[in-house]
């Protein structure tokens, strides 16, 4: 307590030297929380919208399709199993079969991945239902990006080359209904959807699919051989990864940052045990221990962690709060990296972060003000009362 | 040893270190301090007379022979034992005065108490009347910069008395002041030491402090050449 106490005093006698240091350090508290919270907030956005626009609870994918081998479409396709057909209908279950095609926008080809999905469905939020209207032509879904590529507008017509399941070509003329505007650009770069039972018919697969996606609310195991269920684990691995790296990238940035607030502590450190041995040699002369002065001037130091934590906090918070608020802008096109991205970042900042920064700053500058003060133990009394060391 | 004895230092000798050999700074010193005396160690500079005074504030220790301070053997102390030693039973008042220049007069006097755990009530009581021992009230928000030096050495009096110990220990605690302060500053430490019985034991070569001095023990270097009690009456 009396170390605390006369820590106190000392850092606020010291006046300037001691607001200086302490702000210097209060900016490692923000910017480490914001970049963190970023990043967190990245992380978050991205495995929500992938979840609520891709991926849903988790897919089962037909035992002979691999998302990451386009040559599986082919094989990659089987039944729904009947028993699922209730749940399909509930709406807790989304079949989508996929396969390759090609589209002629303007007379130019282009390879599309054709995906074919319940017009009920609720489980993922692409605008399914918008394929329910009634056209000469296949009613056909988009995503912004896919629309950009091809300059294909709503109402556009495009014929669609397929290849059944006897590997029979076949064309159709489609027609873009609708065109939704997704943060996840792996259900929309290259991508054309059109409704589950008319690319049935179009495949000759009737009642065929080669995902089944669930929500939630199905709590039910499929017990069938012919399909492999993928859990968030699998299917948000990407993502994962890609935040991990990202986050190892700004570790640097914030390894810079403490760098420089703690050159500052530790130089105050040492510059005080210089300055300060006519005061260290005083102490020792009025009855404080060499340990008890070590002490002190190691709480003095790790004091200036504790007060930039509440300087930190009273600018901190506002622009913590208000970035979390308005998000930081992402520029137009950094989602084509195939990362779910918004239009903005909205930082989180979880009380885990908070705390776990606060200790690690406090104990790095806690370590950065031993360190020299460990010098005083060495000191003679009788030469630092005159302030004779050199 | 006397039983009124405070300090006792037999066949003393200090050595130091200089490059390869040593130099003698202390050499067979045999001393007694009486309670509730006012004593001062004189001689030239270099004589050994701060080096005296560390080893009996338990700064320094001996090379050889023993220094028994309040029944303890200086050279047999831990660092720790050397530090409560001074912290319950030892004033010190230092040439530059050595006030801590972040704290204000109160907090400067206030500290040995803290150092003691005094109970806060206590502890403003002691101040105010140390306060009033050396006439600083009116300075009691003052930081040490905004003091003349009479007044920082008087704060330094009220800082090593505070506590009320047994032996305050002065190094030419008129070094850097004029006239008028200097017999000021001896006027309050001869006043206390009549009224709080402390034991005072100075080291100066000025001749302002050797006038109010009631033994006067004169070292050259480093040995005892006289020692005489002085009827100031």
């Amino acid at each position: 307590m009396l170390a605390i106490k006369l820590a106190y005093r000392n850092l606020i006698g010291a006046g300037l030297r001691t607001w200086l240091n302490v702000f210097v350090l209060s900016l490692s508290y923000v910017l480490i929380i914001y970049f963190n919270g970023l990043m967190d907030g990245f992380n978050i956005q991205a495995k929500t919208d992938t979840i609520a626009w891709e991926i849903g609870d988790g897919v089962y994918w037909h035992k002979n399709y691999n998302a990451y081998d386009p040559f599986t479409l082919e094989e990659g396709h089987g039944i729904i199993p009947e028993s699922l057909n209730y749940a399909v209908n509930k709406g807790t279950l989304s079949p989508i079969l996929i396969s390759q095609a090609t589209i002629y926008p303007d007379g130019r080809l282009q390879s599309v991945l054709l995906k074919g999905i319940g017009t009920e469905q609720k489980v993922l939020k692409i605008p399914s239902q918008s394929l329910s209207v009634e056209t000469e032509e296949i009613p056909a879904l988009i995503g912004k990006r896919m629309a950009a590529n091809t300059k294909l507008k709503k109402d556009d017509v495009v014929t669609l080359r397929w290849r059944d399941a006897q590997g029979t070509f076949d064309a159709a003329e489609i027609k873009i209904v609708n065109i939704f505007d997704s943060n996840v650009p792996t259900i929309d770069m290259g991508q054309i959807w059109i409704p589950l039972k008319e690319m049935q018919k179009m495949k000759q697969m009737p009642d065929e699919a080669t995902i089944i996606v669930k929500s939630k609310e199905f709590n039910k195991k499929i017990n069938d051989d012919n399909w492999v269920f993928k859990g968030h684990t699998f299917l948000l691995e990407d993502i994962t990864k890609l935040i991990k790296t990202k986050k190892i990238g700004s570790s640097f940035f914030y390894i810079i940052i403490m760098a420089l607030a703690m050159l500052a502590i530790f130089d105050t450190q040492v510059l005080s045990i210089f300055r300060r041995q006519k005061e260290i040699g005083t102490y020792i002369a009025l009855g404080m221990t060499r340990s008890q002065v070590v002490g002190l001037f190691t709480v003095e130091g790790s004091f200036h962690a504790i007060l930039a934590a509440i300087v930190g906090a009273v600018y901190g918070i506002p622009l913590l709060m208000l970035q979390a608020i308005n998000g930081y802008p992402i520029p137009e096109g950094a989602d084509n990296m195939g990362i779910a991205v918004g239009k903005a970042i909205y930082p989180v900042y979880g009380l885990g972060l908070v705390i776990s920064t606060i200790i690690i700053v406090f104990l790095i500058t806690t370590i950065v003000s031993y360190l020299p003060a460990r010098k005083i133990s060495k000191m003679n009394p009788t030469d630092a009362i005159k302030g004779k060391i050199q | 040893m006397e039983q009124n004895s405070i300090v006792t230092i037999s066949d003393l000798v200090k050595r130091f270190p200089v490059g390869k050999s040593f130099f003698t700074a202390l050499n067979g010193i045999n001393l007694t301090f009486n309670k509730g005396q006012f004593a001062g160690v004189v001689g030239p500079s270099g004589s050994g007379k701060t080096t005296l005074l560390n080893i009996i504030g338990s700064l320094d220790s001996p090379t050889v022979g023993s220094a028994i301070v309040l029944n303890e053997e200086v050279s047999k102390l831990s660092t720790k034992k050397a530090a409560v030693l001074r912290r319950k039973h030892l004033g010190f008042i230092f040439q530059t005065y050595n006030l801590l220049p972040v704290y204000t007069v109160f907090e400067n006097i206030e500290f040995p108490l803290l150092l003691l755990n005094m109970p806060a009530l206590e502890r403003k009581k002691a101040v105010l009347d140390a306060l009033e021992w050396v006439g600083l009230t009116d300075k009691i928000k003052s930081r040490p910069a905004q003091l003349s030096g009479g007044e920082s050495q008087r704060v330094a009096i009220a800082r090593a008395m505070v506590k009320k110990p047994e032996l305050v220990l002065a190094d030419e605690p008129t070094a850097n002041l004029d006239a008028e302060n200097s017999h000021h500053i001896l006027q309050t430490m001869e006043k206390l030491n009549d009224e709080l019985k402390t034991t005072f034991i100075f080291a100066t070569h000025d001749d302002k402090v050797i006038k109010y001095l009631k033994r006067k023990i004169r070292l050259e270097d480093g040995k005892v050449v006289s020692d005489e009690i002085i009827n100031n009456l």
